[in-house]
């Protein structure tokens, strides 16, 4: 497809140590011009130190940081095409909304008259035109975010760093912001990498995600491939969440697990390897307990608003979660079935590029 | 009940300060302005005020002493803003610290002893310029060696509050101005400066009013070449016995105080805006 696009941004093998301490391990990673990039992971597994690698505010151990085809390891972060939208938003005290979002503009030289024009436009964009003259002290939390926003978009960088912007505000908010910043993203075809620890957050927003734990990249993906194919324990149960059973793969498209054999849509496997496998609580459907798959009995219900949540257990005590519209009865047996679609088979210890090999060459077929 | 108990014992826990602030702080000053209304005779009078604003000695020391006490306070920012900004980057800044403000336990008049010998003919200082073939020279009794010991003992009560200024700087400041495109020296003058402000401005608050007084620097270092109001306020309490007029003196010097404390405290704008909206 997009053979001849240069990515904007490439990093490859990319290791960043503090004394023995490895943050980021080798990591490899090419971002398209206009896309909507999430690093998704806990806290402490290196994806701010990516974004402040990008950033030019840190330096790498090993590896290169490529802009739009050009080696920038050793540019200083002044000069560099892109700008951050800091955690704590790091607006300037001293200086007003228009002031703060004309930091960089006058820096620039720019004349008094686009520079207005041009800080009321991206005030405009964050839907902040009427704040120019409001002291940062005097705007809540959501507004700051977006001068923010403003401050960096008025640069017109060819990529935007977001460093967990969202986190400090409110569920509501939080909510509308993603689909602003989403729309704002998508209107004016900027790259953004969006850093963050909340899995929904990065689902609802992204054209692809990267997975990361421990200073690795596990998963790379859009939010679909990575909900439905998680490559490993950590991805799946990190996005969204999941009912995790050690199985068999007893040949293609067959695979055993809690002492049954089920049909199910994974192969490339050797046969009787020992495999994890993955079934989402929403893909498990409560019917009578003779016409279920499996028989579990419900230990706990809790009720989330728009679902239940229920804990159940089946004879060898595994734990099953289950969400369903309705309510179960505690302590009764109840029978889940399932499409062989549903069931997601994961190797114990595959790599992102074996995993892609593998599936390649049985859709194939 | 409870509430109006609560009550009578907080205001007892600000009674020791009170009666501390009332004795020696409120009670000498009030002393002190109705002592500056009675002249060597006993007598009330407003002469002392209008010997002081007619005197051309007085106002020549008045301007003498402010003029000195700038550029003290000059010398002691310019060494200190850049020292409390290197503290701050290094491992032990605490360790430093206390090595900056260990000076100031020891007692002025041995400080400015210390100086003497230094500075003296035979001194360290002198000696050294002669081993680098340009001494001895005359240092003590001098408007610089007055300027020097002024400067190195006030520099402690100057890095601290700029030190804390800075200390409290957010890194992501530094970070969001280089973002934005901005030298590091264009980060320091458009953001690190303007916000460490509040810290340079207690320094000065600190540093400015004890240097208008520096009595005894001006006699062992300065050799009374200058005289400053310090220096007036001692001859007339001790040597001249003309308490009004030494009253007076301190009368000016108290509200040439509160008029520093006025000019640099709060920016202005900023502050008022900010009480006004809450």
């Amino acid at each position: 497809m997009a053979v001849n696009t240069q990515p904007i941004i490439r990093l490859t093998n990319v290791c960043k140590s503090y004394g023995d301490q490895q943050i980021l391990k080798n990591i490899n990673l090419e971002l398209e011009a206009g896309k909507f990039y999430t690093l998704l992971g806990p806290s402490g597994c290196g994806k701010t130190t990516i974004l402040r690698t990008i950033a030019g505010f840190t330096d790498t151990t090993a590896g290169q940081v490529y802009f739009d085809g050009q080696v920038i390891n050793n540019l200083p972060a002044n000069q560099r095409q892109v700008n951050t939208v800091f955690q704590d938003y790091a607006l300037f005290p001293h200086l007003n909304v228009a002031e703060n979002v004309g930091f960089g503009l006058k820096l620039h030289k720019i004349g008094k008259k686009e520079l207005d024009e041009r800080v009321q436009q991206a005030l405009a964009l964050v839907q902040l035109a009427d704040f120019g003259d409001r002291e940062i002290s005097e705007i809540s939390g959501g507004q700051q975010q977006r001068v923010a926003i403003a401050r960096a978009l008025v640069m017109q960088p060819k990529v935007l760093l977001l460093d967990e912007p969202l986190s400090a505000l409110d569920a509501k908010l939080r909510k509308d912001m993603q689909y602003e910043l989403r729309e704002l993203q998508q209107r004016l075809g900027i790259t953004f990498l969006f850093v963050t620890h909340d899995q929904e957050e990065a689902l609802a927003m992204s054209d692809e995600i990267f997975v990361m734990n421990n200073g690795q990249i596990l998963q790379g993906g859009t939010p679909v491939d990575i909900y439905d194919e998680p490559i490993n324990h950590f991805v799946a149960n990190f996005i969204g969440e999941s009912n995790i059973i050690p199985g068999k793969m007893l040949k293609d498209y067959t695979v055993e697990f809690v002492g049954k054999e089920f049909e199910c849509a994974d192969a490339g496997m050797r046969p009787d390897e020992a495999v994890e496998i993955v079934l989402r609580p929403e893909d498990l459907d409560i019917v009578p307990a003779d016409q279920g798959k499996l028989v579990v009995t419900v230990d706990s219900q809790l009720f989330r608003g728009n679902y239940f949540e229920i804990v159940a257990y089946d004879n060898d005590q595994n734990e099953w979660l289950v969400h369903s519209t309705n309510p179960a009865d505690e302590g009764t047996p109840i029978g889940l079935t399932f499409d062989p679609q549903d069931i997601h088979v994961m190797r114990l210890h595959e790599t992102e590029a074996a995993f892609d090999a593998r599936l390649e060459q049985y859709e194939d077929d | 009940m409870q509430r109006k108990q609560r009550l009578s014992r907080n205001t007892a826990y600000f009674v020791p300060y009170s009666l501390w602030i009332l004795l020696f702080v409120i009670a000498p000053v009030l002393l002190l302005i109705y002592q500056s209304f009675f002249n060597i005779d006993g007598q009330f009078t407003f002469a002392n005020y209008q010997t002081y604003f007619s005197s051309s000695t007085y106002l020549m020391m008045t301007v003498n002493s402010v003029w000195y006490a700038f550029l003290i306070t000059l010398a002691t920012l310019i060494i200190s803003y850049p020292t409390a900004y290197l503290l701050n980057e290094t491992k032990h800044p605490q360790l430093w610290l206390l090595l900056i403000i260990m000076p100031t336990w020891i007692n002025l008049l041995l400080k400015a002893y210390a100086f003497i010998g230094i500075f003296s003919q035979a001194g360290i200082a002198n000696q050294f310029l002669s081993f680098i073939g340009i001494g001895p020279k005359q240092l003590l009794f001098t408007n610089f060696s007055f300027i020097f010991v002024a400067a190195y003992i006030q520099i402690p009560f100057m890095v601290l509050p700029i030190y804390n200024a800075i200390s409290e700087l957010k890194p992501s400041y530094v970070n969001a101005s280089r973002d934005l495109g901005a030298t590091n020296w264009q980060t320091f003058s458009r953001v690190i400066f303007p916000l460490t402000l509040p810290g340079v401005k207690a320094g000065i608050q600190a540093v400015f009013i004890p240097s208008l007084s520096l009595f005894m620097l001006t006699r062992l270092i300065g050799g009374n070449k200058v005289i400053t109001l310090g220096t007036a306020i001692e001859e007339h309490f001790l040597t001249t016995m003309n308490w009004g007029m030494g009253s007076t003196i301190g009368v000016v010097l108290i509200v040439a105080m509160v008029i520093i404390m006025w000019l640099t405290g709060g920016s202005g704008k900023r502050h008022t805006r900010k009480g006004l909206t809450k």
